[in-house]
């Protein structure tokens, strides 16, 4: 059975060109890049390249990009400077939002003794810059706001934020690790002061993250050790990674297009087909302001782990916003923030997809998913069979329809 | 990805007897939507109080579902006398086993088939019993109390895996901690001043630490250890079963034994072999 990969805010499939780049960087080339002979400075000069494709996708300049492990630890690194760099400040702000790499990391910081605001977000996961801007104070250190949400797909104003927030004095930084590939950035235009990337959302492998550090922004490194990135982060380079990545962002510029036409196009049909197709199903989150390739669809009275689950005995690969497949017992912060009903919120699934899905991935979704939502309501005890809302077909309908598994 | 033995998965792709008893004699509703899980159970008793029938409806996840669906299995064609002891660990072993952190699943199981029980029997349904510890997920301090006895739990985090309880805001840790104390013994030295402890104290507390911290990972192995006497600060003890002659058995000896006591009793304790 060939799998239905929608789960690409997860991690993406590496591309084959950025395989072909890679591999000689596992084989033949593997001298230290530090070291003084002439195979050292070729694999130095892969680095080099790979920086410059990096910056030229963010529209930065080569020296403002610093290779790390992964988001996280371009998060960490990023908040953990700006705390440095301003001591005296002991208020920082971020959103209610975030990905765990942010969250968890401003919590802790909280019980560290820093003042920590998490700022609110509306029903459909907007966030308000003027509320933001209220929250504000000569006591705040840094901001960091994510420039798309990693569930819904919602992305914030954040040329707006970033231009409120530095000209106040206070550091700006942004987990752009959803938003990089999938919707243009120009950081020449924006004044973002640190941004983090990961390499495996954008059909690189894992391990390899970037962050950006805008030219005289002071920095205190993270990793101290050796001489490696000017300082920056010790360590010797994962050079392969680092090869790779500056390929998947030269190839992310040249499919962004294809993004913001083919694959929003696909996310858009599965998206429509399947509130048409199932009663009882919300889109979470804005839906015009969206990354072109996410949805976030809940279903009324079924629990997101027994669709995966579900999903997963017919070859399909999603992800969900329920309690059951985290390991918590409460829905997703996210959908809480955004006041997503509980009817619902436990029965989200998220569909991220990629350049690489399919009209015939879209077709067999629609197919199959319908008979899965209706096979599980009727085991609810919360489902009633009399709903005829929504779509075109009523629930008698549609749970009539039977899916071997 | 959970680990589902092959049987939940069966019996979550394939549950059995899902359903509505129009008639039902017996009927039990556990969980809500807000908790993410919740299970309606549905009980058909002839004249010989035997369940003739069991239905269910879940709203959950895998784990959930199957559940539910064992728990109907184990009971159907029991005299409610025998129904009444199904515990949450018959289910556990039905499946096969359930991941730690879904163990809560098979409670709701158990809970619903007293409810069902009790309605069956025409008994008044029971106020709230206990004062609520979870405001997250409405559990009260009875219903932990007996999940931390039936489970032989010792940590928070098994307490949340069983019930639930303690997995939303975190807030009710404290209270939790309070309640595990209470059963399993507070066995923490009191800070800063170890050597307050009256000689009855001390026998008392090492038996408890040998009991709860030492005992169950050497039956495990077939072994076992008493308390053979306390003289000042040296236990003497003697091991039995596979660990009496155990090549190792000083390591045990020293490396655990003694170890756990000088940790939760007093540090200056020796321990030796009787």
């Amino acid at each position: 059975m060939d799998s239905i990969y929608v789960d690409n805010n997860a991690t993406t499939r590496i591309a084959p060109e950025v395989l072909d780049a890679m591999r000689p960087y596992l084989t033949d080339l593997y001298a230290n890049p530090s070291s003084m002979y002439r195979l050292a400075g070729e694999v130095s000069a892969g680095i080099q390249k790979a920086r410059a494709q990096v910056a030229s996708l963010l529209g930065a300049d080569p020296e403002e990009i610093l290779f790390t492990s992964c988001g996280t630890e371009s998060d960490n690194t990023a908040i953990r400077a700006a705390i440095q760099i301003r001591p005296k400040k002991r208020h920082i702000v971020t959103t209610r939002v975030e990905h765990p790499a942010i969250k968890n990391l401003f919590e802790h910081l909280s019980k560290s003794g820093w003042r920590v605001t998490f700022v609110p977000v509306d029903a459909q996961g907007r966030l308000d810059t003027e509320l933001l801007v209220r929250y504000l104070s000569p006591d705040t250190a840094v901001v960091s706001v994510m420039w798309a949400n990693n569930e819904t797909g919602v992305i914030f104003p954040i040329e707006e934020i970033a231009r409120e927030v530095t000209n106040r004095g206070i550091l700006f930084h942004t987990d752009a690790v959803q938003a990089v590939g999938k919707i243009p950035i120009n950081l020449k235009e924006i004044p973002v002061d640190m941004l983090s990337l990961s390499g495996h959302k954008l059909h690189a492998p894992k391990g390899i993250g970037i962050l950006y550090i805008r030219k005289g922004i002071p920095f205190v490194p993270f990793l101290i050790g050796g001489h490696q990135e000017r300082g920056r982060r010790g360590g010797t380079e994962n050079v392969a990674s680092i090869v790779a990545l500056g390929r998947a962002c030269e190839l992310a510029q040249e499919h962004l297009s294809e993004e913001n036409t083919r694959v929003r196009k696909l996310r858009d049909r599965l998206e429509n087909e399947l509130t048409d197709r199932i009663p009882k199903t919300i889109i979470n989150g804005n839906r015009k302001n969206r990354l072109p390739n996410t949805t976030s669809i809940g279903f009324e009275s079924v629990e997101g782990e027994a669709i995966l689950l579900m999903m997963n005995q017919v070859g399909i690969c999603a992800s969900s916003g329920s309690a059951c497949t985290s390991g918590s017992l409460e829905p997703s912060h996210v959908l809480r923030a955004m006041g997503v009903p509980f009817s619902y919120a436990h029965g989200s699934i998220r569909f991220s997809l990629s350049r690489y899905n399919t009209e015939k991935d879209i077709d067999t979704i629609i197919e199959t998913l319908p008979p899965i939502i209706a096979r599980l309501r009727e085991l609810s005890p919360f489902w009633n069979q009399t709903v005829t809302t929504g779509g075109s077909k009523t629930s008698q309908q549609t749970s009539q329809a039977n899916i071997q598994l | 990805m959970w680990d589902y033995t092959e049987k939940v998965k069966e019996y979550f792709l394939n549950p059995r007897n899902v359903g509505v008893i129009e008639d039902a004699d017996g009927v039990g509703e556990v969980g809500s939507l807000a908790c993410g899980d919740a299970l309606t159970l549905y009980l058909k008793v002839d004249e010989n109080e035997r369940i003739t029938d069991a239905k269910f409806k879940t709203f959950g996840c895998a784990s959930a579902i199957a559940s539910s669906s064992a728990l109907t299995e184990i009971i159907k064609g029991l005299p409610v006398s025998e129904a009444e002891k199904i515990t949450n660990e018959d289910i556990v072993r039905f499946l096969g086993g359930l991941p730690r952190q879904k163990m809560h699943c098979s409670v709701m199981g158990r809970e619903a088939l007293e409810m069902a029980i009790a309605d069956y029997r025409g008994e008044a349904e029971k106020a709230v019993e206990g004062t609520i510890v979870c405001e997250c997920f409405g559990v009260t301090d009875r219903e932990i109390e007996r999940a931390i006895r039936e489970n032989r739990l010792s940590t928070i985090e098994d307490v949340t895996n069983f019930t639930k309880a303690g997995g939303g805001c975190e807030k009710c840790h404290e209270k939790i901690q309070r309640i595990l104390d209470d059963i399993n013994g507070t066995w923490h030295p009191p800070a800063g001043k170890p050597g307050t402890m009256t000689n009855i104290e001390k026998i008392k507390r090492i038996e408890a630490t040998l009991d709860r911290e030492i005992r169950p990972s050497l039956q495990q192995d077939g072994g076992d250890v008493v308390l053979v006497d306390v003289d000042g600060n040296t236990v003497y003890v003697r091991l039995q079963g596979t660990c009496a002659g155990c090549r190792i058995s000083h390591v045990t000896l020293k490396d655990t034994i003694e170890a756990k006591l000088r940790e939760l009793v007093h540090p200056n304790l020796f321990v030796k072999e009787a």
